[in-house]
Order: structure tokens, then C-alpha cells, then sequence
């Protein structure tokens, strides 16, 4: 496991910002797995109920492959695959994890996102930008008046960014070599 | 705009993606309403845009027309002015033929309800005299008119038809200075004679010096004249001035009150009672009974005292109250009582007023009146016992041959027969 760069995060070199190819099985295999392990694992193991694996997905192929509009299609097709899976409205996690994708890509644009440390604290960024936007909209266009744990978000946050960073890592093993 | 496309091209479809998102949401959300929170926001957008728009439309066709397109102003106010005109007008014949109506109507009902009988004629002209007061109307002797016959309105009497032509009669007011009838006051009972004076007031000659009457006392005909039947309205006293020999009474008459367009012919009088509420309301005071003569006791056919008018005064007032009608109260046309009741039993039976029969008398009829107790000594008291009478007749009266008209109620003197009342009584 060696992480290119890890001295320094910005990329400065022509040719470093080359974005990542993946197999078209692995751009639609991996977010499905994503989503059916946000559905079913938790049926049998409730602890795992925190990890938010298709965020963590359309991170990595936001970062990865570099581009704002295919982060935005993975996040928007992400969040409308969960929202159809869950009980709220259509466009919910779609909206956020369009914005999601849509940032995290810009940042792949800007940074090395293979450093692991940089992963972490974007991951963790991330993630908690997904919750609070996520509470924006459940406010604004729902009325739903749900709290904001601001405690429990940072905390599952680390946990997520952690989880985040062993995903990227064997997400990394699946991309195609030029 | 291809460049700028590619320039924000990022950002535009980050737009787009949210945009489309957002409709996704906002179709399916509902609001505390119940309505889709896209019908919510798409009005919300667009009404505040519709209302400016509809704010500067309005503005701007108001402020051309309130100040710059004023060229047909002068046009439009005349003929306003001129439609006001014909409304007014309009208006006033409205009216005009909503007061014709209504005297129709009083017409009607007041043929309806009075017992002689009558026909509706229409004022067509009046004379040509200035000093006569006469008119012409449109019934003549085609339609059954005769000379001599009265002329009345609900109000009152008119007065009578001097001349009957085929298609019209000529009938002499009573504020004619030749036109006389007989009156009598309603209080008093005073006897007089109306006679016009060619004004609005008319006389009531002949009343004795010492015969009270006063001002706002009505006057009624007397049916002495054998034109006017007896009971009609004729006016209200205005003034009294005590001159020798006679009264000089002064008279408004209650006919010509609303004017002269609809007047009702008597074809065939009937003679009608005045009414006399008051005198029926007072209370009567009897003297009480001489002492008992005898073991039988009073008898109470000979314990009322009085007059034969009295008895038989008492008589009709017992069949009243048995009953249950008032003399004097109920409007003509109403039932009367019947008079031809055979009281069998008493009026009022109270243990003291009844005593037990005789031995040999039980199961035998009782004598009419006779459960009828005298009022104790010192009680004044309007019941008197009632002598036995034969079944009412009818009455006797100044009644003109054939005047009766089928049907029509009998009418006896003294009796508080209901009888028309004067419109307004002051």
C-alpha cells in the first residue's frame, strides 16, 4: 500500500490529474453493492446502521474520476436509487449526494485525493456536509422538523471517514491501469 | 451561448440535476393543505408576478381613462342625466300605480266584507261647476245604477248618484253645498244632518245645544236619509263651536281621504250597528234583588229588573258569552253569534248558584236562566240574569225595501254587531 505523494496534496505536476478509469461492471456493480448493503446488513447487524457506504462510494468515484458531471450523475443516480429504497420522497438523498458528488469531484479536480490522510478529513467533510444538507432540506422543503445531533454526527463522521478510507483502498484495487 | 454552455458547464448541470430534483420532490410533497407543494411554489412564483402585472395593467388603463380618454365625459353625463330623468319619472308612475293597486285592493277587501252590496265604479271626470262638487264615474245604468243611490269607500261615504246615464253616473259629493244625509255621532248617539258647504269641512246640522259632542268624535250614518245605510263611516269632528239652538259641528269627511279615483256604488244597502266598544265595556251596575218572597225563593225571571230593551240587551250578551263572542270586536263579515241558541243550561253554574231541585222535580228540565245567581247586594256587576226568550228574529229597522242581500246576517237593535271602523281614529 503505497500512496503516491503523500508529502503533499496539491497537484502541481501535468499528467497527475489524470483521471481514473474503472470497468463498467465496477461503476455500476459497486454503487448497487453499496445500496443493497445500506439496505440489507443492517437488517442483521443494526450496529453497522451508522456507515453511510453509498456516500462513501460516490466520494471515491467523484474524487477519482475527476469530473463534476460524473460525480453529479453518480450522486444523483445513487440518492434516487436510496430514496427509492427508503420512505422519503424522491430526490431527498438524490439532491445531496448531487452536491455531494458534485463538490467531492471538484476537489479531485483540485487535490490529491490518494493521500490517505486527505481522504480521512474528506471522507469525514463530507459526510458531515451530507448530514447537515440532508437536515437543510428535510427542513425547508419538508417541514419536517427532525434535529440535528451535532455530537452523534461528528462522532459517526470519524467512524464513516475511517470505514471511508478502507474502502477507497480496495476501491483503488479496481480501477483499469492505462 | 454555446461558449458560455461549455464555460458553466458544471455548474450548469449541477443547476439542472437539482432543479429536476427538486420538481421530483415537489410533485410528490404535500403541504398542511394537502396540496402539492409544487402547485404551492408554482403559485407562489407566479402570483406575485401576476399581481404586479395585473397592478400596472389596472394603472394604466385607469390612469388613460380617468385622465387622458375623457373626450366622451360631457356625452356620458347627459345622458345620465337624462336617464335619471326617466327613471325619476318612471318612479313616480311606479308609485302612482302601486297607490291604485292598493286602493284596489282595499276596495276588494272592503266589498268583501261588507254585507250590502256593492259595485266598483272608477272616477272618470268631475263637474264642470266650480262651486259644485261633483264627479263622474263609470258605471251608468247599464251596469244597474240608479239615481239616488250612495256612493261610499272603504274610507267613508262619498255620496250619492244624482244623475244615471247609460255608461256613467254623475255623483254629488258630500262636500257639495246640496248634499245631505243623516248621522249619527258614535258616543253620544247625537242625531244630526250632514250637509255640505262646498270645502273640505262639511256641517253636521240640527244637534241640540245641550248634546255633547266634541272634537274627534266620529260621525256615522244614521240610515234616517234611506240612502246611506246605517254603520257607514262619515267623518271625524274637527270642530264644535256652542252656538243657539243648535250645535255648529264641523266635520272632515273620512271618504275623501286618499282622494277620488275608485269608489264602490251601493246597489243594495244593508244597515250595519256602529261600533260602540265602549259603551259595550262598561260595566252595568243592577240593584240588587228585592228580599225572598215565598219558600222558593227568587225566581230569576222576575229578579231582573230594567226595561224589556234591557232584558233582551242582557239576553243577547248571555248568548255572546256562551259563546264566546265579544260584541263589538269582530270585523263585518265575521260570524256572528247565533242568536237562535236555546240557553238550556246556565252560564256560569256554581254551587251556591245551584241549588238542588225540588223533591219531584229531579230529572225535570231547567228553566232557562235559571242556574243564573243575582249579584249579591252592593256588587256591581255587568251580568244580569236573562230572561227566557223566544229565538232572535231579525230586528226591525229603517232597512230599505229589498236592500236585504241574500245571506246577509241579521241585525238587531242595540246589538254590538261588528261594524266597519274608520281607517285611522284619532
Amino acid at each position: 500500500m503505497s500512496y503516491r505523494g503523500s508529502d503533499r496534496i496539491l497537484l502541481s505536476v501535468r499528467g497527475e490529474d489524470q483521471a481514473s478509469r474503472f470497468g463498467t461492471w465496477v461503476l455500476v456493480g459497486v454503487p448497487m453493492a453499496a445500496i443493497l448493503f445500506q439496505v440489507y446488513v443492517p437488517l442483521f447487524f443494526q450496529f453497522l446502521g451508522f456507515l453511510e457506504i453509498p456516500l462513501l462510494v460516490v466520494v471515491y468515484f467523484a474524487f477519482t474520476r475527476r469530473s463534476q458531471i460524473r460525480g453529479m450523475l453518480m450522486g444523483a443516480i445513487v440518492g434516487l436509487a436510496q430514496d427509492s429504497l427508503s420512505k422519503a420522497p424522491l430526490g431527498m438523498f438524490g439532491i445531496v449526494k448531487t452536491l455531494v458528488g458534485y463538490f467531492a469531484a471538484s476537489v479531485g479536480v483540485r487535490l490529491d485525493v490518494d493521500n490517505a490522510i486527505l481522504r480521512f478529513f474528506l471522507a469525514y467533510f463530507f459526510f458531515v456536509f451530507h448530514q447537515f444538507f440532508y437536515w437543510v432540506v428535510a427542513r425547508a422543503l419538508l417541514g419536517q422538523q427532525v434535529p440535528f445531533e451535532v455530537q452523534r454526527t461528528f462522532i459517526v463522521g470519524s467512524l464513516n471517514a475511517i470505514v471511508g478510507i478502507a474502502l477507497f483502498h480496495f476501491l483503488d484495487k479496481l480501477r483499469e491501469t492505462p | 451561448m454555446e461558449s458560455f454552455l461549455n464555460r458553466y458547464r458544471n455548474i450548469t448541470v449541477l443547476l439542472l440535476l437539482i432543479f429536476a430534483q427538486l420538481i421530483l420532490l415537489a410533485v410528490q410533497i404535500r403541504n398542511d393543505q394537502d396540496v402539492r407543494m409544487i402547485r404551492v411554489w408554482t403559485v407562489t412564483a407566479v402570483t406575485p408576478a401576476a399581481r404586479i402585472a395585473e397592478w400596472m395593467r389596472g394603472g394604466s388603463i385607469g390612469f388613460l381613462h380617468d385622465y387622458i380618454l375623457l373626450r366622451d365625459t360631457h356625452d356620458e353625463n347627459q345622458r345620465l342625466r337624462a336617464e335619471i330623468g326617466r327613471l325619476k319619472l318612471e318612479n313616480n308612475f311606479l308609485k302612482s300605480e302601486l297607490n291604485t293597486a292598493e286602493r284596489g285592493q282595499a276596495l276588494a277587501v272592503f266589498q268583501g266584507r261588507t254585507p250590502s252590496k256593492t259595485m266598483a265604479a272608477n272616477v272618470i271626470g268631475s263637474g264642470a261647476g266650480s262651486n259644485s262638487k261633483v264627479v263622474f264615474v263609470d258605471r251608468g245604468s247599464v251596469a244597474g245604477v240608479q239615481r239616488g243611490m250612495a256612493v261610499v269607500t272603504p274610507d267613508g261615504i262619498i255620496g250619492t248618484v244624482i244623475e244615471s246615464y247609460p255608461t256613467a253616473s254623475e255623483v254629488l259629493l258630500i262636500t257639495d253645498p246640496d248634499f245631505g244625509a243623516g248621522v249619527v255621532s258614535q258616543k253620544t248617539q247625537v242625531r244630526g244632518t250632514l250637509k255640505g258647504q262646498g270645502t273640505p269641512l262639511c256641517k253636521v246640522d240640527y244637534i241640540p245645544f245641550e248634546e255633547k259632542v266634541e272634537v274627534g268624535d266620529w260621525f256615522y250614518s244614521s240610515g234616517d236619509d234611506r240612502i246611506f245605510p246605517r254603520g257607514f263611516p262619515v267623518g271625524q269632528v274637527k270642530a264644535v263651536r256652542n252656538t243657539q239652538p243648535f250645535k255648529e259641528v264641523l266635520v272632515e269627511p273620512s271618504g275623501l281621504h286618499r282622494g277620488l279615483e275608485d269608489v264602490l256604488i251601493l246597489l243594495e244597502g244593508v244597515h250595519q250597528s256602529l261600533p260602540n266598544e265602549q259603551a259595550a265595556s262598561q260595566p252595568i251596575y243592577i240593584a240588587p234583588p228585592p228580599p225572598a218572597q215565598g219558600p222558593a225563593g227568587p225566581s230569576p225571571e222576575h229578579s231582573s229588573t230594567g226595561t224589556e230593551a234591557d232584558r233582551l240587551r242582557q239576553q243577547y250578551k248571555d248568548i255572546g258569552d256562551a259563546q264566546g263572542h265579544r260584541f263589538g270586536e269582530g270585523l263585518p263579515g265575521s260570524k256572528p253569534p247565533d242568536f237562535n241558541l236555546n240557553r238550556k243550561t246556565p252560564v256560569s253554574p256554581s254551587p251556591a248558584a245551584n241549588p238542588a231541585p225540588a223533591a219531584g222535580a229531579q230529572g225535570s228540565p231547567r228553566p232557562a236562566g235559571a242556574g243564573i245567581t243575582p249579584p249579591q247586594p252592593g256588587q256591581p256587576t255587568a251580568s244580569r240574569p236573562a230572561a227566557p226568550t223566544p229565538p232572535l228574529s231579525p230586528a226591525p229597522g229603517p232597512r230599505p225595501a229589498g236592500n236585504r242581500a241574500p245571506g246577509s246576517r241579521s241585525q238587531a237593535p242595540g246589538s254590538q254587531a261588528p261594524a266597519p271602523r274608520p281607517p285611522a281614529r284619532e
